[in-house]
């Protein structure tokens, strides 16, 4: 990423976008700013939609999978909707999966699922916000269909050999998300301090939730 | 790299450790290629898919998927089937880039 202008620096917790004119774009930056403005001068985006999907887009964190499984959690009814349509339930809670598909998978005491996406990135955008650079990376992508256990275990998850592990390759189309097991010793926790405990990794299944202290 | 197997094709390849920490906070100009891709295959307009996308970057050859990053091989990718759908000129688009070259040079 060193040729794209470090013309961004410090503005990451700020709104305001920097100015396109300056100095050191790289190649692709240049690309991006072309190909934008002549989309707007052929009337195919309108100026300022660019910034609301941008919006749109950092508006959408892990916070909005997690209303989902603690919600699976504590209402058995809707855990049974999620489980056999979950772009239909999601959308029930305002969370629209656009042009993609999702299907819910769940963890049990015999089965643990983990996400991929082995040919690019796709992941539940819609309910987690952009993936995380390990989940795009050559090393995540290659390792874990091949040795599952041993990439949990890098991220400090060891699960019983007896439990079956299933790893589901998403895809344009189609979109994974783990609805984990709800920990032990959380039977009197509201709908909020159980999503409180449910986390990007263990949406992703590479990290379980976390047991109340 | 095995016969038959494109460069972004790599489950289940060998490779080194998972670097669980690093995080780049995402330049603005990769948030609009990313916004752009989702005006541009949203319902509203249907002019390019996410398969095309991945085609697209699917095609770079091995040398320039591994050099690029992330969204370099997207707006690359897009650029392409814009071009290739004849929704975007090459003429139009080099000038294009030449003027936001000299704008951006003229403000240096």
């Amino acid at each position: 990423m060193s040729d794209t202008g470090g013309h961004d620096a410090g503005h990451d917790h700020d709104h305001t976008p920097p100015p396109d004119s300056s100095e050191g774009l790289g190649h692709y930056n240049v690309m991006e700013i072309a190909v934008r403005e002549l989309l707007i001068d052929k009337g195919i985006l309108e100026p300022g939609q660019i910034r609301a999907a941008v919006e749109a887009m950092d508006s959408r964190s892990p916070e909005g999978g997690a209303k989902v499984v603690a919600k699976a959690w504590v209402d058995s009814e809707f855990k049974a909707r999620l489980l056999d349509d979950g772009t239909a339930a999601c959308a029930s809670l305002g969370i629209e999966m656009g042009p993609t598909r999702l299907a819910v998978v769940e963890d049990t005491s015999e089965v643990h699922n983990v996400l991929v996406c082995t040919l690019c990135s796709c992941y539940p955008r819609m309910l987690l916000g952009l993936p995380p650079d390990w989940y795009k990376s050559r090393e995540y992508r290659s390792r874990v269909v091949r040795e599952p256990r041993t990439v949990l275990r890098e991220f400090g998850t060891e699960l019983p050999d007896d439990v079956t592990l299933r790893v589901h390759d998403s895809t344009a189309e189609l979109r994974y998300l783990v609805l984990p097991m709800r920990p032990t010793g959380t039977e009197g926790m509201s709908e909020s301090e159980l999503a409180a405990l449910v986390t990007r990794d263990c949406m992703i299944g590479v990290t379980l939730p976390g047991v109340p202290a | 790299m095995e016969k038959g197997r494109g460069v972004h094709d790599m489950g289940g390849l060998e490779a080194g450790p998972i670097d669980r920490e690093s995080q780049h906070a995402f330049e603005w100009w990769e948030k609009r290629v990313d916004a752009m891709l989702v005006l541009l295959s949203g319902k509203d307009r249907k002019l390019i898919t996410v398969d095309e996308l991945r085609r697209g970057i699917e095609e770079l050859g091995p040398g320039a998927y591994e050099n690029m990053s992330y969204y370099e091989r997207w707006i690359h990718s897009i650029t392409h089937a814009l071009l290739e759908k004849g929704i975007l000129s090459s003429d139009e688009l080099g000038r294009k880039m030449a003027e936001v070259e000299s704008r951006a040079d003229g403000s240096a």
